[in-house]
């Protein structure tokens, strides 16, 4: 091929030349190439190697189909493998490698696959590499050798391991009519739609509008620029280098648009791409046909490519891509293309498959030194790297047979064409094959999906004008605007029908015909399919890989379809169709993850106090969405001597710990008090106003949700708290109960965890420390706020508070709460206080340590498969009232005595230590599944040893006197352990009520 | 992009809801035996077509509504609010702008 | 058939790949089988295939009413481990995870099972200490666990997100003989194991009513006739409850749900392992393809759907997943995402059972997993439809389990079906 760029002519910007490197080497192209038109004119030809067998390919095509001309661009972190030099713009300082190849893809060793290529056949992995079972067993020892290799021989380009360091941004956009494409037939429809007073929004996935237009000679820049104008004055919101590249349910499209992806340097201020999301009424596709390719020996060979491509870089690129041409086509499209390449100095020859031509199209040939030749095909290419020569046959009655070589340098093929419904086959419509134009069209869908151009199958100009105006006009009709509406135009337009040949062979020829190129399928393998059985589409696919590659099908599926169809004695559309998913071109997964990367891939929830904490020696740690402090160091200690100090203090002093994170919500109603007596196992009808109460709540099955306390501030008014991790869901939970269920009872919830902040006071002095908080002391004596009592008053300042008496810590201890503006003002209070009394601030691994002591269960017991009666609160189950979870809770499996129930765990030890997540085992029987596990472990300051809180079958009756095994076979050693009570510290709870 | 027509906050996308089940389970008393508990609990007709289905607009007005949608081609034909006096406030209001159903 | 062996590749890579045959036969339904099994997905044709070779029960057919393997068997993300918990599940996956180590030559193709490692990611002490209950209960029921520390899978997977990551990494949960496997290749292997003891794949065969007397179902009528069966089970992932309606039977406790799934293009080999990640709400599992993609998935599109094909939000959030542990994939493309739907039962654990009719069985109920179960489920069920009793093992997977209080809940997410998986 020996391709040159013109003196004159195409759409370059001949005085902006743009400098960029090959595989290192420095070549220059220009303003409005694409990396491919560029390599071209610099006479580059074997650009690729394939998947398989290494052969060497060249530019195929001058679209989003390209199958051959995949390069790597960039380096390092930005190294962007498998790109189409055929739709990557060039700008200055691109760097593009080749790939798939070693040490070239010029002189790659890899092609000795190819000299085994006739072992190589579709499905052989599945045949081989499992390994002699005699000798090496039936493990997969021999297969997962032998993957390796295969492993590094697949793939394409290689990705960097390193962060992707560019940003990428999501957008949303609302339309009444999208319209995707904007050649002819996408800008006429737009400006019909935009002018019948619609919201129309276009999108193009090339850099410039005007689809074909950008191919054909000079005059057609006046019509596109025509086109271009009126869409522009009728207000069409115009995107260029976005590919709408899927289309969902309800009018949503999914477009990427390049952003950066075009320009010199690192552009810090711009993202590299945007995904947009857009969600319209009516979508109008415009999206073109693409030329096919028929298969024949070497089809792949550089220097052969579609013959449109070849217009392309003609018209639009202003390149000669051959000196000495040959064109092969079956239909009429490729007639136009021979006389413009003439004219542009190219020896050019035409071969026709087609039994007569119309003298229309004889015509467009008169004048020209064009040789044409009916009833013949392209047979075999000559030429190992390149193309050298064409064999072409000639049509007799007996099929194909030889009927020369011709001399060329490239050789342009048109197959026929297949319109792009990749669009609206996502939304589930399946194609349907149009014979006379051999090929799959648009289905009537009903759907607000209208097609246009050569979308539908319309080859001819003005019809493709005629198609887009009336497709707007559709659109703006189902809009409800009143507009003329020109009748469709039919599909077709050619002066002749065209021919449909898909493979060309001569009977005892043994030829390489590429049907899906990219991944090596030849047209043997497709036989070879049938031969095994795997005739139905999808079969057909997996089992040769057509269609899979990066290209997606857009080149090979047809002429598979129809080998596949010609083998089993049937017609195309008896095989099947094809089905195209989403994504239509490849799109980066760095485009679809926007911004929310890194710290930014969830939010995270801070309490009011966050800044505090830190300030006062906290380490956080997560807890679920939240940061929450999980121990205060003091000088050099680590977490273990921390919280065991922290935990002491509490037990000795007092303690304060940041609980706002748990969940808040406001009850309201003068049925409140009826719904709580509902959702809560326990008994809420009694309890009285100034009081709180800890309630289990069950799901429908009988399964612990949640546990929390309730306080009751009037007749009609509770604020319950719930866990930190339930607190959503049990939001949620109650307002289903209330909206769906339950719609007689007048109440209203409210979540309020955001507006107070919370801290625990806990431990003997926590009183003395919270009165000395409080504008008014007395509020808080025992006598005024027993255990368990409730009160809303305000701490000194005048801060309005809500304070419970209540305890997890199991010392006499106090909840807190303030409106969340106040919670720094809170804890610089309280904090005063306790550091006077001798306290501590403590985090969550004290809170930890202190709870387990006392056997109060958090989600680490609840973990949604335990009973309250598991979970030792079976005394909380009413029996005298009815409630969520009551009837279920009591399936037999549910209620056998020797479930696994809620333990304290010792090690008989006292010097050892043990891990949560460990299995309890029988003392003789440390395997199988063992009676138990472990939940919690902690260091007790109070009882100077480590414990633990589990589950074991029957529970600690069961256990007195036997020894378990604590198992932990993935970290540490067994150790013997004692069964006992969960309430391991301060049992009858008197330390609460002091 | 699934888009329901909130009949409080106007058509949005299906990611503001989350799904809840099937609007034609009836939840019995809650002292209703276990039969009955299980039967609503646990079985499904698993509707493939037009389904009455519950949807929570949790990123929205929290309120639970009723989708009538189909759930092969995921068309919607009806959203109200789950509870009858919403429905009612919502079916007696005049004036109001009338939301469109999502069209595609 | 004709074995596959390094011999028959080269004899026919010289004779131009004439030599093979159909690797199935293309059987016209004959009017009565002892055995019918409606489904020709993984399942089903793993059912038909040990029927014949552990019970010698041979007049045997499985009906699909597409193409055997076009169901959930080709649409998912090949990912094969047995780290589960709860009793029965245990001993089932774990049966599971043996079978795969020796498929393929048990039925003489490659199904690629390449033993991997399943890592799991832990981002907490909490989520450690519960991965390790799971993970030492895997190792004292003899299967493989380990705990990876941080330096640990720092130099096992060094390009992992371990500098800005949300929620940093801080060790993982590995089972190293879980892996996975090329998903088309068991399809088919059963079936060619399954056509060559006799049995009939019958595929474009689809069940439009069961027909029932006394009690029993005499027949299935189907879109190629009617055809009569001694007995019947029903493997149809998705679609289990408008067969159980046809049969007549009313409701069942499972929700078809739809899951996406995604590869990128094939890039040179990125990622040796299977790595799952799951933390604040995210779950997310990825590994690559012998070809080079990168394949991965996440969680259901959260609404009920028999339409095979999902929408963007989950797109969205899979990427956003993606990139959080695996930061390099930014520029690398997806070059396709589709969706399966799947059966979700109210535990997320399966279904393999005798039903209320009496000669009609059920397998169902797989949610996401039912990829790496498919040679223990069609071992069971085989077991199941010839011996009219459950085995031990799958004692729990009965319908009436809801009604009895088991619990085999490995989530622990309660009856609500789409928060299994």
């Amino acid at each position: 091929m020996k391709s040159r760029r013109l003196e004159q002519g195409g759409r370059i910007d001949r005085a902006k030349s743009i400098g960029f490197a090959w595989d290192g080497k420095s070549l220059t192209g220009y303003q409005g190439d694409t990396l491919a038109s560029a390599l071209m004119a610099s006479g580059q030809q074997i650009l690729g190697r394939s998947f398989k067998y290494h052969r060497p390919r060249g530019i195929m095509s001058a679209g989003v189909e390209e199958s051959g001309a995949l390069v790597t661009i960039g380096k390092g972190s930005r190294t962007e493998p498998n790109t189409k030099a055929t739709v990557q713009e060039l700008f200055e300082g691109l760097e593009a490698f080749g790939q798939n190849a070693w040490p070239s893809v010029r002189y790659d060793l890899g092609a000795i696959n190819s000299l085994f290529s006739r072992f190589f056949a579709a499905g052989f992995y599945y045949k081989t590499f499992m390994g002699p079972k005699a000798l090496l067993g039936q493990g997969t020892g021999f297969w997962m050798l032998c993957e390796k290799l295969i492993r590094q021989a697949a793939g394409m380009g290689k990705a960097s391991r390193d962060p992707d360091p560019d940003c990428y941004d999501h957008a949303h956009a609302h339309c009444d009519v999208l319209v995707v494409g904007g050649g002819p037939a996408g800008l006429s429809a737009a400006a019909v739609a935009a002018r019948a007073g619609l919201d129309v929004l276009l999108v193009e996935q090339d850099f410039e509008l005007g689809g074909d237009l950008l191919n054909q000679p000079e005059p057609a820049d006046q019509q596109r620029r025509k086109l271009i104008a009126d869409v522009q004055r009728q207000g069409v919101r115009i995107m260029t280098r976005t590919t709408a590249f899927g289309l969902y349910d309800h009018g949503a499209a999914g477009l990427v648009e390049r952003v950066s992806d075009h320009l010199p340097g690192i552009n810090h201020n711009l993202p590299r791409q945007r995904f947009w999301i857009v969600r319209s009424s009516r979508i109008i596709l415009a999206t073109g046909a693409i030329e096919r390719q028929i298969a024949f020996g070497s089809n792949d060979r550089p220097g052969v490519m579609t013959a449109s491509a070849g217009r392309a870089y003609l018209n639009r690129f202003g390149i000669l891509p051959g000196e000495r041409i040959v064109i092969a086509t079956n239909n009429d499209s490729a007639y136009q293309t021979a006389t413009e390449l003439e004219d542009a100095g190219a020896v050019v020859s035409l071969i026709d498959a087609r039994e007569n031509v119309r003298s229309e199209l004889i015509g467009l040939l008169g004048g020209s030194n064009i040789s044409l030749r009916i009833r013949a095909a392209p047979l075999d290419v000559k030429g190992m790297r390149c193309i050298k020569a064409l064999e072409y046959t000639t049509a007799t009655s007996q099929g194909w047979e030889h009927g020369g070589v011709e001399d060329c340098d490239l050789l342009l093929v048109s197959g026929g064409w297949s319109p792009v419904v990749n669009l609206l086959s996502h939304l589930g419509h399946k194609p349907i094959w149009n014979r006379e134009q051999a090929c799959f069209v648009a289905p009537e869908t009903g759907s607000p999906v209208l097609m246009a151009g050569s979308a539908a199958a319309i080859w001819n100009h003005e019809d493709c004008l005629i198609s887009g105006q009336s497709a707007g006009a559709g659109a703006a009709k189902l809009m409800g605007c009143s507009v003329r509406q020109k009748k469709n135009p039919k599909a077709g337009g050619w002066s002749g029908p065209i021919k449909p040949i898909y493979e060309v062979a001569v009977q005892g020829r043994q030829l390489k015909s590429l049907v899906d190129p990219q991944h090596d399928v030849t047209t043997d393998d497709i036989r070879l399919a049938h031969r095994e059985g795997f005739v139905s589409v999808e079969h057909l696919k997996r089992y040769t890989t057509l269609g899979m590659a990066t290209d997606g099908g857009k080149v090979g599926n047809v002429i598979g379809l129809a080998l596949m169809a010609e083998a089993l004695g049937k017609d195309i559309p008896d095989v099947g169709t094809t089905t195209f998913r989403p994504p239509y071109t490849p799109v980066s997964i760095g485009a679809l993850r926007g911004r929310n990367v890194g710290e930014h891939f969830r939010p995270l929830r801070r309490t009011p106090m966050h800044d505090w904490n830190l300030e006062h020696g906290a380490t956080m740690t997560m807890a679920g969405l939240w940061h929450r402090p999980w121990y205060f160091a003091q000088q050099d200690e680590g977490i273990e001597q921390a919280y065991i100090r922290e935990a002491a203090t509490v037990r000795e002093t007092v303690g304060l710990c940041d609980v706002t994170s748990l969940g808040k919500i406001a009850i309201q109603g003068p049925d409140a008090t009826e719904f709580l007596n509902r959702v809560y196992t326990n008994p809420f009808a009694k309890l009285p106003i100034g009081k709180a109460r800890y309630g289990i709540m069950l799901r429908d099955d009988g399964i612990v949700m949640d546990d929390g306390t309730t306080w009751r501030f009037s007749e009609t008014e509770y604020f319950m708290t719930t866990t930190t991790a339930h607190a959503a869901k049990v939001m949620t939970w109650l307002e289903e109960l209330l909206q769906t269920r339950w719609q007689d009872l007048k109440v209203h919830v409210t979540s309020v965890s955001e507006q107070w902040a919370g801290c625990a006071v806990a431990g003997p002095k926590s009183r003395e420390v919270l009165m000395a908080s409080l504008e008014s002391e007395d509020v808080i004596s025992n006598e005024n706020l027993p255990f368990m009592g409730v009160m809303q008053t305000l701490m000194k300042g005048g801060m309005p508070s809500r304070i419970a008496r209540i305890s997890f810590s199991g010392e006499l201890a106090y909840e807190v709460y303030v409106p969340s503006d106040y919670g720094e003002s809170m804890m610089n209070l309280l904090w005063e206080r306790a550091k006077a009394a001798g306290g501590c601030l403590y985090g969550l691994e004290a809170l930890g340590a202190l709870r387990i002591e006392k056997g109060h269960v958090t989600g680490a017991e609840l973990d949604g498969r335990v009973t309250i009666e598991d979970a030792g609160l079976g005394k909380m189950a009413s029996p005298n009232k009815s409630y969520i979870g009551k009837s279920l809770k009591n399936r037999p499996e549910l209620v056998r005595e020797d479930r696994p129930r809620l333990v304290g765990i010792k090690p008989k030890d006292r010097s050892k230590t043990f891990n949560a997540g460990a299995i309890l085992c029988k003392q003789d029987q440390v395997s199988g599944m063992g009676e138990g596990w472990v939940t919690a472990v902690t260091h007790s300051p109070a009882l100077g040893h480590w414990i633990g809180l589990g589950f074991i079958k029957g529970g600690h009756e069961a256990w007195k006197d036997r020894t378990a095994i604590v198992a932990d076979p993935l970290r540490k050693e067994d150790v013997e352990a004692e069964i006992v009570s969960p309430h391991m510290f301060d049992p009858k709870g008197e330390r609460m009520h002091v | 992009m699934l888009r329901i027509a909130c009949p409080f906050c106007g058509l949005r996308d299906y990611s503001e809801f989350t799904y809840g089940g099937d609007a034609a389970v009836v939840y019995p008393a809650l002292d209703a035996d276990e039969d009955a508990w299980h039967d609503a609990v646990f079985m499904r007709e698993n509707v493939r077509g037009l389904q009455s289905e519950t949807w929570h607009h949790v990123n929205g007005c929290r309120m639970w509504l009723i989708v009538d949608r189909d759930t092969l081609t995921h068309e919607i034909v009806g959203v109200r609010p789950a509870h009858p006096e919403w429905a009612n406030v919502i079916a007696t209001e005049t004036g109001r702008e009338k939301h469109e159903k999502p069209q595609a | 058939m004709s074995r596959f062996s390094l011999w028959s590749i080269i004899q026919n890579g010289l004779n131009r790949q004439r030599g093979w045959q159909r690797q199935w036969r293309d059987p016209e339904p004959r009017d009565k089988y002892d055995v019918v099994i409606v489904g020709a997905g993984l399942h089903g044709l793993a059912t038909a295939y040990y029927l014949a070779k552990n019970h010698y029960v041979r007049n045997v057919a499985v009906l699909e009413k597409g193409w055997l393997g076009g169901g959930n068997a080709g649409r998912n993300t090949t990912i094969i481990r047995s780290n589960y918990m709860m009793p029965g599940n245990r001993e089932f996956y774990e049966h599971s995870l043996k079978l795969w180590e020796g498929l393929s030559h048990e039925l003489n193709y490659n199904v690629m099972f390449s033993q991997r490692h399943h890592v799991t990611l832990l981002h907490s002490p909490a989520a450690r200490d519960s991965a390790a209950r799971r993970y030492n209960t895997m190792k004292l029921a003899d299967s493989d666990a380990e705990m990876w520390d941080l330096p640990t899978i720092r130099k096992e997977i060094p390009h992992l997100n371990y500098d800005n990551a949300r929620f940093p990494i801080i060790g993982a949960a590995v089972q190293r003989r879980a892996g996975n496997a090329r998903h088309d290749a068991v399809a088919w292997g059963y079936a060619r194991g399954a056509d060559s003891l006799g049995i009939d794949i019958i595929q474009n065969c689809e069940v439009t009513g069961v027909v029932r007397e006394n009690g029993k179902v005499t027949s299935l009528q189907t879109t190629r006739g009617e055809i009569g069966a001694g007995k019947v089970g029903l493997a149809v992932a998705g679609n289990t409850s408008r067969l159980w309606q046809m049969a007549g039977l009313g409701n069942l406790p499972i929700e078809t749900h739809k899951l996406q799934a995604f590869v990128s293009e094939p890039i040179k080999p990125l990622l040796d392992h299977v790595v799952v990640f799951g933390v604040g709400g995210a779950h997310f599992y990825i590994s690559q393809s012998d070809k080079g993609g990168m394949v991965f998935g996440g969680d259901l599109d959260w609404y009920k759907s028999y339409a095979q094909r999902g929408n963007l939000p989950v797109v969205q959030d899979v990427c956003e997943c993606a990139t959080s542990i695996l930061p390099c994939l930014g520029r690398v493309r997806l070059l396709r995402h589709w969706s399966g739907v799947m059966d979700m039962s109210m535990d997320g654990s399966p279904f393999i059972c005798k039903t209320p009719v009496e000669n009609l069985y059920l397998n169902a109920g797989w949610n996401y997993g039912g990829f790496k179960a498919s040679p223990a489920s069609g071992w069971y069920f085989a077991d199941l439809i010839a011996n009219n009793r459950a085995h031990e093992t799958v004692g729990h997977f009965t319908l009436d389990r809801f009604r009895k209080g088991v619990n085999i809940d490995e989530r622990g997410a309660g009856p609500d079906p789409k928060l299994h998986g």
